[in-house]
């Protein structure tokens, strides 16, 4: 018994040297490529214990589930020192941008004409910034007339918004429900 | 009346129209047409006086709204007797409306995120492989126009002294640089565009070596594509000798 113990912690070290030898967040899958002994529910359970483990300790960095996988990653509170390290910039991330980023994480796969659609704006620019960004991508072309290209979100789109997949969005109804409370509360402001 | 106008940057009109009815705290269900209307032309003229640009979309959206008053000005048709209720010529907006709206809130919440690079890092990723080209794939060339994008790029990346002079001790050719390219592009079957100008730090480097491609492209020794509209820029070499010696004489 003592010795299973033993081998389940031995396991559990192994996943997380690779999550932290991965270059992306890492899946179940590719860690089961490695770990074959192991069944997956077994690896679910014990990178769980890991993130739980990371959590006791209190350090600077943690794992976290995004975009189908699991990752290293560096707590927020320390998030303005590792920029002046990283000497990096941030997204800049427009409203149209977002907007427009919402539309395709919700109607993928979409074309540019249904997106303007929603806006009622011209996207082209937009959706140009967030193929640069990579968080969007090709995704086919649409069998229609003139064959528009087709749209959809990235793995780089989740984990730039900590999204384990595109399930974890909020759904339409759940914010038609935060919608909802808006207009009582306009009315009280005006009294 | 006053109107005490804030000028946000109005993304588009269906923007501005939420605004207006935020604004003006009524009920998305039961839009006050008249009063939209007029509010929202008054914004119009004051981009006018501005001399803001209105896109075009700002006035179909200003014919849409002048089309429902004068529809809700029109007393009900008597026509239907089984007493069908007419549809409410604001329902299509309506419905335009909230969708839009439903999207911001999504929007809203995306920003309000941790975000990575921002919030949240990782380790640096490096950039990821060209995937391997497939019979499926479609080349699509990459224009002249692509190809000075993608340079610009480059050079805004490598973030170059700005008006220092540049003394060159050794100065390489566009000659040399069409050859050092073509055994490039001839030993690794495909390389990607911004491979090209590694490890080049000089501005007269850049421009050699954009000039060599270009070059090559003209003899038709190369041939440069994307594989998506605006995709990452690929060269490979097309099945033809080149004599380096011929170029530029």
């Amino acid at each position: 018994m003592e010795q299973t113990h033993i081998q389940k912690e031995q396991t559990k070290y192994i996943i997380e040297c690779l999550i932290f030898a991965s270059e992306v967040p890492l899946t179940i899958e590719k860690i089961k490529d490695v770990l074959e002994e192991t069944s997956k529910k077994e690896l679910k359970e014990l990178v769980k214990e890991l993130i739980e483990d990371y959590h006791k300790l209190e350090r600077g960095i943690f794992i976290r589930e995004v975009a189908h996988g699991y990752q290293f990653c560096t707590k927020p509170e320390y998030a303005h020192l590792i920029q002046k390290f990283r000497k990096s910039k941030p997204y800049h991330l427009t409203q149209p941008t977002l907007e427009t980023l919402a539309i395709v994480a919700y109607k993928q796969p979409v074309t540019k004409a249904e997106v303007e659609l929603v806006r009622g704006v011209d996207c082209t620019g937009v959706l140009k910034s967030l193929l640069e960004k990579k968080l969007i991508a090709f995704q086919g072309r649409k069998d229609v007339m003139g064959r528009p290209f087709l749209y959809g979100t990235t793995s780089r789109f989740l984990e730039v918004f900590g999204l384990t997949d595109l399930s974890s969005l909020p759904s339409i109804e759940e914010i038609k429900q935060l919608k909802e409370p808006d207009f009582p509360q306009c009315e009280q402001d005006t009294q | 009346m006053d109107y005490k106008v804030k000028l946000d940057i109005f993304e588009g009109p269906l923007d501005l129209l939420l605004y207006l009815i935020r604004k003006n705290e009524v009920d998305i269900y039961d839009i006050p047409i008249a009063l939209i209307t007029e509010q929202y032309l008054a914004y119009l003229d004051l981009m006018t006086v501005l001399n803001l640009d209105i896109a075009g979309e700002f006035l179909v959206m200003a014919a849409t709204l002048a089309k429902i008053k004068s529809k809700m000005l029109l007393p009900p048709s008597i026509d239907s007797e089984e007493g069908e209720e007419e549809a409410d010529p604001r329902a299509e907006l309506m419905e335009h409306l909230l969708e839009y709206q439903k999207y911001k809130e999504v929007a809203d919440q995306l920003k309000n995120r941790e975000l990575l690079e921002k919030d949240i890092f990782t380790r640096i990723q490096v950039e990821e492989d060209i995937p391997e080209l497939d019979k499926n794939s479609t080349m699509i060339e990459a224009s002249l126009f692509d190809l000075v994008d993608a340079l610009r790029t480059v050079i805004a990346r490598k973030d170059l002294p700005g008006n220092l002079m540049e003394v060159a001790v050794e100065k390489i050719s566009v000659r040399d640089k069409i050859g050092e390219i073509l055994a490039t592009v001839k030993k690794n079957q495909q390389i990607i565009f911004q491979s090209l100008f590694d490890g080049l730090s000089t501005r007269y480097e850049i421009i050699v070596a954009f000039l060599a491609l270009l070059e090559l492209i003209r003899l038709r020794a190369i041939k440069v594509f994307q594989v998506h509209p605006h995709g990452e820029i690929r060269i490979i070499a097309l099945e033809r000798e080149v004599r380096i010696d011929t170029i530029l004489h």
